[in-house]
């Protein structure tokens, strides 16, 4: 059995080699997060219509992702968490972000429909870390005024396989709660203290809708297709946005790019009035200096394309465009790091 | 399989005798490369797994095996929770799904009219054909709310109570956990032990049960007496089988498991198995460790179905010799 899985594991590792040989100069090849490959296969149809260049993109994963532009197999890398500054120095890297999208707690409790829960990030990561085990625990009442809660226990679903959706969500609790931050951390796999764990968003989606007063998180685009009820979280300015493409982009408009080297900047908790808290990007990571000067142009001019035209596909699967002082940044990184 | 091997030299050596005898040599050695795959690949992959594990043996030592901590932030990995999922799992699934292969292959071959053996026979094959992935969907999305609307209460409410195994059926009825995961494996086995008895059954000579039905005997003695003790190797080698394919089942277990990182003495709680970690993490595993230790995990995977394939190869023998063969 295992013999056998590992076999067709080579074969499959083969297969992506021999597509990045056998695929022709202008094709472009990249490999990463699951998370922006809806939009990254949509722009890459759109784009080789108008250019004749092609996109051949292999979702396997943000970890994934990155090993294969380390180890040069594709022109770039996409990944859900930045890499730091220091080990993009070390691997002659650069990298730059690529679209927003946005994260939300979802629940399944009887009578409370979407947006009418509110919770604070730091009560979240309570519930998270089985500090707060029963709906109308006093932490979300006081949030709560007004609304019937039940006298059940809260069950906790989370990501089970290694994700970006789960390192933003982390993230966000690391930043929101002392707790959480020295007890569990950061990362796309974490020691889940509670809870369940669902493969995919499809897998968390699953078990909130099955399993009775239960809260997980999935990307807002799964939200919305499995019409699941949403809870609000207050943002750092002290609000209770909606979660939608607005209150995306505002956090990606509010969040300090200038200040972050190499875009080295989680975009969670991001300060501005309507900014959504859990708001996430996924990094494009490519080389300085290309050992295929032409590939990597081409790379370049599809994401100078996508960045400036490509927005309006983006919103249709319910991603956000970068602001545009963002994509600005973006270009004049691109002219002083990049080479060819 | 082994018998098949031992004669091969020995038909070769008896053609060589005619002509052709050429060509033989190169049969001969397209077959011997054939069976020698097996072994390379066999020793291609354990190989592969020690030197990717290498790095968390080395770090974390025998402890590997016995800790309980699971923390990819802090970079200590342990093995002891997905080790004791898979076995439960397993276990689970062979108690469930041995009786009832045992009981289909009686039916097939010994009770059921000659007209209704075919199509069980031919629904067996072709539940034995549906993908793991099927199962896995299916148990998430179907099985998982029925056990937890359905089973779940009425075995809480019921053996909850009772002392000792009690402790079994304790929890909040979620759907998923062990015991949803040994019900799923037990289904994805039955087709291959049953299948297998239900052939062996039918190689039982018809002169020694027609024997015993002329001295007497009812059904259930023929089977009891005469086609078990008769078809005892093949029957747990069958078993075994199935085990191995229950230890190793990723995609099933990984939709139904729950995937959480503890050991709980309740069926009902979720838990985590070696397959299914694997198959969770290994995409998004970027740190040395972090992915050596899930190659370590593979390693262990690899070596409990090796002792288990073993033991019941020697059980085999040992059976054979107490009946003098």
């Amino acid at each position: 059995m295992l013999t056998k899985k590992l076999l067709s594991a080579c074969l499959g590792a083969g297969l992506v080699a021999a597509l990045a040989v056998s695929a022709s100069a202008a094709d472009i090849t990249g490999a990463g997060s699951t998370f922006v490959y809806p939009v990254l296969s949509k722009w890459s149809a759109d784009y080789n219509k108008q250019t004749g260049d092609k996109l051949n993109y292999q979702s396997i994963g943000s970890g994934g992702g990155i090993a294969q532009i380390k180890a040069a197999t594709v022109d770039f890398g996409a990944s859900d968490a930045p890499m730091k500054p220091e080990d993009l120095t070390t691997g002659g890297f650069g990298q730059f972000p690529l679209v927003v999208g946005g994260i939300v707690p979802v629940i399944n409790v009887k009578g409370i429909k979407s947006g009418e829960l509110k919770l604070t990030g730091k009560v979240l990561a309570d519930i998270y870390l089985g500090n707060v085990t029963k709906w109308n625990d006093k932490a979300i009442a006081d949030l709560n005024r007004g609304l019937k809660l039940p006298d059940s226990q809260i069950a906790v679903v989370h990501r089970s396989d290694g994700s970006g959706t789960s390192f933003n969500w982390t993230n966000y609790f690391s930043k929101v709660n002392e707790d959480w931050k020295s007890k569990v951390g950061e990362g796309t796999a974490v020691n889940w203290p509670v809870g369940i764990g669902g493969k995919g968003n499809e897998g968390v989606a699953a078990y909130v809708t099955r399993v009775k007063d239960s809260i997980g998180y999935v990307e807002y685009a799964y939200a919305l297709q499995n019409k699941l009820p949403y809870v609000l979280i207050q943002n750092a300015a002290g609000q209770y946005p909606k979660p939608n493409a607005e209150s995306f982009s505002a956090a990606a408009a509010s969040a300090e790019w200038t200040k972050a080297q190499d875009f080295y900047l989680i975009m969670t908790n991001a300060p501005g009035e309507k900014a959504w808290p859990v708001t996430a990007t996924t990094w494009a990571i490519m080389y300085k200096e290309p050992k295929d000067a032409a590939r990597s142009k081409a790379a370049f001019a599809f994401f100078k394309w996508a960045l400036e035209n490509g927005q309006k596909e983006a919103s249709s699967l319910d991603y956000v465009p970068l602001p545009e002082t963002l994509v600005k940044q973006i270009e004049d990184y691109w002219t002083a790091s990049f080479k060819g | 399989m082994s018998e098949a091997m031992a004669s091969l030299p020995a038909t070769t050596a008896g053609v060589k005798r005619r002509d052709g005898a050429a060509g033989d040599r190169i049969f001969y050695w397209i077959v011997l490369g054939c069976g020698l795959f097996v072994l390379v690949a066999l020793f291609a992959a354990a190989f592969s797994m020690v030197w990717d594990g290498f790095l968390a043996f080395r770090t974390f030592g025998f402890g590997f095996l016995t800790g309980m901590e699971w923390d990819p932030v802090a970079q200590r990995f342990s093995g002891l929770v997905p080790i004791y999922g898979t076995l439960v799992t397993s276990a689970l699934a062979m108690i469930i799904g041995v009786p009832v292969s045992l009981g289909i292959a009686v039916f097939i071959t010994e009770v059921a009219p000659r007209s209704i053996r075919g199509p069980i026979g031919g629904a067996i094959e072709l539940l034995a054909g549906i993908p793991s992935i099927i199962y896995g969907m299916w148990g998430l999305f179907t099985f998982a709310p029925f056990m937890s609307d359905y089973v779940q209460p009425v075995l809480i409410d019921w053996l909850g109570p009772i002392p000792i195994i009690g402790a079994l059926f304790t929890g909040a009825p979620l759907g998923i956990g062990m015991l949803t995961s040994g019900i799923v494996l037990a289904i994805m086995i039955i087709p291959f032990v049953s299948s297998v008895m239900r052939d062996v059954f039918l190689v039982v000579p018809a002169q020694l049960k027609e024997s015993a039905y002329a001295l007497g005997s009812t059904k259930w003695e023929v089977v009891r007496d005469i086609v078990i003790p008769h078809t005892r190797t093949a029957v747990v080698g069958g078993i075994f089988l199935g085990l191995g394919r229950a230890l190793g089942e990723t995609m099933a277990v990984t939709f139904v498991l729950g995937n959480t990182h503890n050991i709980a003495v309740s069926l009902m709680e979720p838990g985590t198995s070696i397959a299914a970690t694997l198959a969770n993490e290994f995409a998004e595993a970027s740190d040395d460790l972090y992915r050596s230790s899930l190659s370590a995990l593979g390693l262990i995977l690899f070596v409990v179905t090796f002792i288990v394939l073993a033991a019941a190869k020697l059980m085999l023998v040992r059976m054979a010799r107490q009946r003098g063969e």
